[in-house]
């Protein structure tokens, strides 16, 4: 059977879990180095992250605040009191034999958002709650011997738990995009894929249509990308589907992505599942937030996606334009913000709207290009010259690419229009000096048919003598006005 | 009467730290002591009497219990888990005493992980008793508690978690407090149970305890759980308390000698214009259920950084990591460890945890609230500290459930995170030591040191 063939028989439900790592300084309980990249193994690594004897965690405020933040972008309330606990397990790469967590009371609580999808339309997915923890270790494995590394152990997560509400790979890839977006804009975490700074789990069940209950869900664990939670969705309900098409049980287990291969594969089974003997850390007390301190961090955050999008629905962009930009905006925030940019001329929509449809057809495409390098020029500054010059008739569209892309890897904020006059790119909108040569053209004996064809009711030929004129006046005459002054003589 | 004051200022200090490390060599045979720190003794001795290291307690020696992290010998925690494990740093404790000139001469023998009550569980031998060798120190610091009273050194330091320092300072006729919970940093104090653990010292005085905990109290940004500085040097006895003496804790299950000493110790207080009534706590009927099954379920937890992965004992010839794990601590923790590990770790297990731990929380806050409640109406409660005067090596180490029971009367104290102290109320008719304990409310740790040294008992 087909994917569609099964997807008209089947319901997949999923449920994702995301792993966010805090953009803090340091570890969630000790003064070390938080960023555990390309740095030589064991490297930052404290007393407190070795889990030493008589070592204590001191918990790190900067965290919480970043947690109240997450709160905020997803759409939750932050919990008044929260506290920690221990997960136990033994694992060389789990310093203390245990993981500090937040079972029974995490700081974030029920939400919700809205993931927009590719089509345009979008889902809402409910938070069950998120709650911050400590990042293990990493085991390398040798032939028959393993090396741990502690440099990221102690490193602060928040780990946000959806409800089920998801129900195809489109959405599971639509609801893990969104999460980025938002905790990125929130600035909670650097947002390094690369480095794993955000980590999906997707538990997938399928059930027929019209079933009352849901099936065996398997969980797919490690995903670091987009792509592999959609790829990963897709695989599942396909391997689950056929299973159950063929009368098989689905199996409750932990199964892992082979992004090589794109499919999942088993890892264990829920029957070996560990007992963790969650019990509360009594070396840390509870985290207890005053509504004023809550309200002082939230209020002091910058715009999120959603607002974003209101903002920019508002200017005149359509779902595109606006996801290109809150894309380009993740991507390329440290060299340039195009929606701070964009947000510097909300008074004046039109003008707003067209830096913003700019910046997606010109400023994005050249961001993309990995020769291109920005200079320290004031784009908001140039585009709004720009903009002014084109409006004054005095640049073409064409020619303000052309200044743009001279003046964008500059460093020097200049007189834009001194350098496109200087350029030879400012049009001529004097209609007495195009009015001559328009006559001039006219005239000419080689414009005769032309002439003749126009007078005969073709008017498609009236673009040919502009481009004469535009010829004629090396490119400076403005077309607009060329065009309305033919059509006045002819 | 200060025995810490007879150092200070006085002769030298390398000759007091020669003739401390003199007499715990001369006194071997108590095996009271894992380790002397004899080389950094002398080289900091030297310090002070250059006048490179001043404060109140320049040139006084002092010991540890093996369980604080400090330099110049391994930190053991009488364990052959950590029996080479050379500390990279040393405790908060230890570390604010040194800032004053105190000289730490060597590390005090303890129950393996400060679990038990006798110090017979130590990897390293039996610590004797100080007044009879043949009868146990208590514990489980036991060694502090037998060189403060063997005077090796005027103060000793301790850990208490239900009982650990005010038990073997009955056994061994010395003061011992546990401060409020949070007095003291635990930083750098391997964990026993994080809820009830604290540091507290033994001396021959109320005034010298008096004087090291006001030194090592205090907030600190390693310890989450410390409080800030709430301890008041030189308090004044309040006149005129209004004292509580626990019923529960006189009845036939305390031998009746030790009730004869609380009695006349409660003679003293009333002779001193206090007043002394009965009272009664009925939730102590359920404090050893209690704590046996937070403490250890915290055990169980804070124990299971100790693999063999890292740091620490790690066994031979393990082909998987199972066995590197389970042969690793099997060899490393003695008897007793592993069977607080057990006990926790069935108490935290899924399915167990709402019907042991929750329910055994539930209980504390309870007993809490009872605390509370006698402490609206009485500045202090007082009791014996022990069943028994110090019994005989080896008389209980077949029966972990008597020993947990010799517990009962410091367990409640811990629970509710109360300060505690045992004063040297007398002894029985062969000389054994017999201590009192005195209860107070939270932070009034000063008070109840000021009261117990304006009733010194002969």
């Amino acid at each position: 059977m087909t994917t569609e063939e099964l997807l008209q028989k089947y319901d997949m439900t999923i449920g994702i879990e995301c792993h966010v790592q805090l953009a803090t300084n340091t570890k969630l309980f000790s003064a070390t180095d938080n960023d555990a990249r390309d740095k030589a193994p064991n490297s930052v690594v404290s007393p407190i992250d070795y889990g030493l004897p008589g070592m204590l965690p001191v918990l790190n405020r900067a965290a919480v605040d970043l947690a109240i933040k997450a709160g905020k972008a997803l759409g939750s309330e932050v919990a008044r009191v929260s506290r920690f606990d221990r997960k136990h397990y033994f694992y060389p790469d789990l310093p203390k034999g245990y993981q500090t967590t937040q079972m029974y009371h995490p700081i974030i609580l029920a939400g919700e958002i809205e993931a927009p999808l590719e089509d345009g339309s979008s889902v809402r997915v409910r938070i069950h709650h998120a709650h911050m923890e400590e990042d293990a270790g990493k085991l390398t494995h040798y032939g028959d011997y393993s090396l741990v590394d502690l440099n990221r152990a102690g490193t602060p997560l928040i780990e946000i738990v959806s409800e089920p509400d998801i129900h195809s790979a489109a959405e599971a890839k639509a609801f893990a995009t969104e999460l980025y977006r938002r905790m990125t804009f929130a600035g909670v975490t650097h947002g390094d894929l690369y480095h794993g700074n955000m980590r999906f789990d997707v538990n997938l069940s399928v059930a027929p249509k019209g079933a009352s209950e849901l099936g065996n869900r398997a969980e797919v664990k490690n995903l670091n990308s987009f792509k592999s939670v959609e790829k990963a969705a897709e695989y599942e309900f396909r391997r689950q589907a056929e299973l159950l098409e063929k009368g098989e049980r689905i199996v409750q287990e932990t199964r892992g992505w082979d992004d090589a291969k794109q499919t999942t594969s088993s890892q264990r089974s829920k029957e070996d599942a560990q007992d963790y003997r969650y019990m509360p850390d009594a070396d840390i007390p509870p985290i207890i937030l005053t509504d004023e301190e809550i309200n002082r961090i939230q209020s002091e955050m910058p715009r999120l996606p959603g607002e974003w999008r209101e903002l920019l629905r508002g200017v005149g962009l359509d779902h595109l334009q606006i996801e290109t930009l809150l894309d380009a905006e993740n991507e390329y925030r440290e060299r340039v913000s195009i929606l701070t940019i964009v947000e510097s001329f909300i008074a004046d929509t039109a003008k707003a709207k067209f830096v913003a449809i700019w910046n997606v057809n010109t400023l994005v495409p050249l961001l993309r290009d990995e020769s291109f390098s920005l200079g320290a020029i004031d784009v908001a500054l140039l585009e709004s010259q720009l903009y002014d010059l084109m409006q004054s008739s005095k640049l073409s569209s064409n020619s303000a690419k052309a200044v743009f892309e001279e003046l964008i890897a500059t460093d020097e904020t200049v007189d834009v229009e001194g350098y496109a006059e200087s350029k030879g790119y400012i049009q001529e909108s004097d209609e007495n000096a195009i009015a001559a040569i328009v006559d001039e053209v006219i005239a000419d004996p080689a414009s005769a048919k032309a002439v003749a064809d126009i007078r005969a009711g073709n008017d498609k030929v009236i673009g040919f003598l502009v481009g004469q004129i535009m010829k004629k006046s090396q490119g400076k005459a403005n077309p607009a006005l060329a065009q309305k002054l033919i059509r006045e003589r002819l | 009467m200060s025995n810490i004051s007879n150092f200070v200022g006085a002769q030298s200090a390398r000759i007091s730290v020669e003739a401390a490390i003199k007499k715990a060599k001369d006194n071997d045979n108590y095996h009271a002591l894992l380790s002397l720190t004899e080389d950094r003794a002398l080289e900091r001795a030297d310090m002070v009497d250059r006048g490179e290291i001043t404060g109140k307690l320049a040139g006084v020696p002092f010991i540890v219990k093996d369980n604080f992290l400090a330099f110049g010998a391994p930190t053991t925690a009488a364990s052959k888990m950590l029996e080479d494990f050379q500390a990279p740093l040393q405790a908060t404790a230890v570390e604010k005493l040194e800032a004053e000139g105190a000289i730490c001469i060597g590390k005090a023998n303890l129950d393996a992980f400060a679990h038990g009550g006798s110090t017979e569980n130590s990897a390293f031998g039996v610590t004797k008793n100080a007044i009879d060798q043949t009868r146990v120190a208590g514990g489980s610091s036991g060694g502090s508690a037998v060189v403060a009273a063997l005077d090796i050194v005027p103060f000793a330091l301790g850990t208490d978690t239900g009982g650990s320092i005010r038990q073997p300072a009955s056994f061994n006729g010395v003061y011992g407090m546990k401060p409020t919970y949070g007095t003291v940093s635990r930083y750098g104090v391997v964990a026993m149970a994080s809820s009830t653990d604290t540091i507290g010292c033994f001396a021959t005085s109320a005034e010298d305890v008096a004087l090291v905990l006001g030194i090592m109290a205090g907030s600190d940004d390693k310890d989450m759980t410390t409080l800030p500085d709430f301890f008041a040097e030189n308090t004044q006895v309040k006149p005129g308390q209004k004292i509580g003496l626990i019923k529960e804790f006189m009845t036939d299950d305390v031998d009746s000698v030790v009730r004869e000493r609380t009695t006349q110790y409660v003679a003293e207080l009333t002779a001193a214009g206090h007043t002394v009534e009965e009272v009664s706590l009925p939730m102590l009927r359920y404090t050893l259920a209690m704590y046996y099954i937070i403490v250890p379920a915290e055990i169980s937890s804070n124990l299971a950084r100790y693999d063999g992965v890292r740091y620490g004992y790690r066994a031979e010839g393990v082909s998987t990591l199972a066995e590197l794990y389970g042969k690793s601590r099997d060899e490393g923790f003695m008897t007793e460890n592993k069977r607080r590990i057990m006990i926790g770790s069935y108490v935290l297990s899924s399915g167990f945890f709402d019907a042991y731990y929750q329910q055994a929380q539930k209980a504390r806050t309870l007993l809490i609230e009872q605390f509370n409640e006698l402490f609206q109406t009485y500045d202090a409660l007082v009791g014996p500290v022990s069943p028994t005067p110090a019994f005989g090596i080896g008389e209980n180490t077949s029966d972990p459930v008597k020993m947990y029971l010799a517990d009962v009367m410091t367990v409640p104290a811990s629970l509710a995170g109360l300060p505690a102290l045992s004063a040297p109320a007398g002894t029985d008719e062969a000389g054994l030591p017999i201590g009192v304990q005195l209860i107070g409310r939270q932070r009034s740790d000063a008070q109840l040191l000021a009261l117990a040294a304006s009733v010194e008992v002969n």
